[in-house]
């Protein structure tokens, strides 16, 4: 019972850094139908910037701030700079936009900052919360409690205002969005901002757990990314749910089955998920309406 | 036309340079050295490169070898064996080197070695793996210490504290591999048995479950973990986290500063073997290798401003070795320099001390390496050690 327990608390600190990084893919997604293979950078600067600024004698709270406006600044730069500019082009032309803006920002985070692993203190404490045999970090229930925040807030932002209307609405339509007023270029650029804070907010806080350093990204955009797709891609409660469940998967799968083989269990499963299920757990299957 | 003629113009006065740069030089002993500067292994190379140039540097300041000047010819080859293999071409039939001191990576130094071995000119690499100098080839040799040895040394301290039975969590990437292979083989020769064994991916992020399974695991007495990168110092953490109380030891890969700052106070009461010079401040003023690691760290961190590593070390370690035997021949005679590297006996260098012989083209024994454990902080030697 202990270890089963043990097993759901690593579940659980895995999935939902999955989680978090996942729910970065979903705002993107939503506004411009491009799948942001970036966006596992924008959680790298989220932390590896907050170490620097720290670093340089800032205090902890202000270096998140600052980390988290800086990473914004970078996400609208490149839907400014890179993806605008490319507009006219299919969603695989603006996908390799995406994975070379991915491989810059990693190039330039390796000689602005360095090569080294860094981590940052835990909001509570490194002291584990016992319960029934098995121990959990609290900082993993900060990331969790984070994920469940940023999912409500998303929800309420694209449900409850006329913002998150418009956001649906280029979505759709871009042309129509547009005859009907919404500055569709603002709501995209919007969504890119939104989405790289999410990721730095991401990255700040799985730090003290995963660890960070110039090349993290690459392979939390990947597990994000399939957290996402598992959750049905651009459903918000969806990348949260999928980030939970493949982090279970491969805890129980490295627990019960065999640490070797932990990665494939989880992505078979995914594989018959989506095989079964195309758009995802939550995600609604495209309708064309004539 | 214009454009092409004043092409030509320009590549006949490089060339012409370029000759009387090589006939002036034809004076100075010429060392190759093919390293991986830039890439991804450049944490290798890039010391070494450093390393090589300060003390080629110093040596000719102070008159050379044997009268005659060094002269370093570096190529990086970006940690690419190809690329190593074209450099250490053309470094035996463009430059007429003497001897080569390089290769960063295992890979570069195997795709070399044939080079070396036909053109018959000895080959000092700097590389990990055993297979370079197992089986022995003529002209190779190398200075690093082995995955095999810190195996040995890491069972040889658990037999003194009376402790047979370890669970192994290793890491999927290349040295965590590589190092579990070495310590599975050579376990039972050293009297330990492996109860379980785990592993995870490079960059997992949580290692509780296979954690767990070692806890569970009657019988266990101590647990090792080969490993690079921050999946130690994860491991490390865990490990608190869990609070698993037998004793813990990390690998030589792990033997930085950085490290323990990573694990935080979870590191304290780790065990790892390491390089004296790491821990140079902390020899006691009677070891033999205490001199050689001081200054060596010295003059690395005042010329460099970078803190000093091992690979930087090995490179010091080569060129020594290289120069001594080039004193020892009074002459740079391939073959007669190759017969005396293989002659090296009681050279003390930043990576132990060094006996060669027709049979061992490394020379070291377990003394390269000292047991450390975590406390307060800090490093602290293992007394015995």
């Amino acid at each position: 019972m202990a270890e089963l327990l043990q097993f759901i608390s690593s579940g659980l600190t895995v999935g939902a850094i999955y989680a978090l990084v996942a729910l970065g893919f979903t705002l993107i997604y939503k506004a411009s139908d491009i799948i942001n293979f970036a966006q596992g950078e924008f959680v790298m600067l989220g932390g590896m910037t907050t170490v620097f600024v720290a670093l340089a004698g800032v205090p902890l709270p202000f270096a998140a701030l600052i980390a988290i406006i800086v990473t914004t600044a970078i996400g609208l730069a490149l839907h400014r700079f890179a993806i605008e500019p490319a507009r006219g082009a299919g969603p695989v032309v603006l996908i390799m936009i995406t994975i070379g803006a991915s491989i810059f920002l990693r190039g330039v985070a390796q000689i602005v900052f360095d090569r080294r692993f860094h981590s940052l203190p835990p909001l509570f404490g490194a002291d584990p919360i016992q319960f029934g045999g098995a121990a959990i970090l609290p900082q993993s229930l900060v990331v969790l409690a984070s994920a469940t925040a940023i999912v409500t807030l998303l929800w309420l932002f694209i449900d409850r205002t006329l913002l998150g209307k418009a956001v649906l609405a280029t979505a759709a339509n871009r042309l129509a969005a547009r005859l009907i007023g919404v500055d569709t270029r603002r709501i995209v650029d919007f969504s890119f901002a939104v989405s790289a804070a999410i990721g730095a907010i991401a990255g700040i806080l799985i730090t003290p757990i995963a660890l960070t350093s110039y090349d993290v990204g690459t392979l939390l955009a990947l597990k994000g990314f399939a957290a996402a797709m598992l959750g049905g891609i651009g459903s918000a409660l969806g990348a949260v749910v999928g980030g939970l469940l493949i982090g279970m998967m491969e805890a129980f799968a490295a627990g019960y089955f065999s640490s070797n083989y932990k990665d494939a269990v989880a992505f078979l499963i995914i594989l018959v998920v989506l095989v079964s299920i195309p758009q995802g757990l939550f995600g609604r299957a495209k309708v064309e309406r004539v | 036309m214009r454009v092409l003629h004043r092409f030509t113009v320009t590549a006949a006065i490089a060339l012409l340079a370029l000759l009387s740069a090589a006939h002036r030089a034809s004076a100075e002993i010429k060392i190759g050295a093919v390293l991986s500067v830039s890439g991804p292994a450049s944490f290798l190379g890039d010391p070494e490169k450093k390393t090589l140039e300060i003390y080629v540097d110093e040596i000719n300041a102070k008159g050379g070898v044997n009268g005659q000047k060094l002269q370093l010819v570096v190529y990086d080859d970006a940690g690419s064996a190809e690329n190593a293999r074209t450099f250490a071409t053309r470094l035996v039939e463009e430059d007429k080197i003497v001897a080569m001191v390089g290769g960063s990576t295992t890979g570069t130094t195997l795709a070399m070695i044939q080079i070396f071995e036909d053109a018959k000119i000895p080959f000092i690499s700097l590389a990990g793996a055993i297979q370079i100098v197992e089986p022995v080839h003529k002209w190779i040799f190398k200075t690093p210490h082995t995955d095999k040895m810190a195996c040995e040394k890491i069972f040889a301290d658990l037999k003194s504290r009376n402790l047979t039975t370890i669970a192994l969590i290793s890491g999927t990437d290349a040295f965590g591999k590589s190092m579990r292979d070495q310590c599975v083989a050579v376990a039972p020769k050293a009297g330990i048995s492996i109860a379980l064994e785990e592993n995870y991916g490079p960059r997992d992020s949580d290692m509780t479950p296979q954690l767990t399974n070692i806890r569970n695991k009657a019988g266990v007495q101590a647990v090792v973990n080969p490993g690079f990168g921050q999946g130690p110092a994860i491991v490390t953490r865990n490990y608190s986290q869990l609070g698993i109380k037998l004793p813990l030891y990390q690998s030589h890969g792990v033997a930085s500063k950085q490290f323990i700052e990573l694990a935080g106070p979870a590191a304290e009461g780790v065990r790892l073997p390491a390089a004296a010079l790491l821990i140079a401040d902390k020899l006691p003023s009677n070891d033999p290798q205490k001199s050689v690691v001081v200054n060596y760290s010295r003059t690395y961190q005042t010329k460099t401003g970078q803190p000093v590593s091992t690979f930087g070390g090995h490179a010091y370690d080569g060129l020594m070795i290289l120069v001594e035997a080039m004193q020892r021949a009074k002459s740079v005679d391939t073959s007669k320099v190759r017969d005396e590297i293989e002659r090296t006996k009681g050279y003390i260098g930043t990576g132990g001390i060094v006996n060669m012989s027709a049979t061992d083209h490394m020379g070291l024994d377990l003394s390269a390496f000292r047991m450390l454990e975590i406390n307060g902080g800090d490093w602290m030697l293992v007394p015995g050690t």
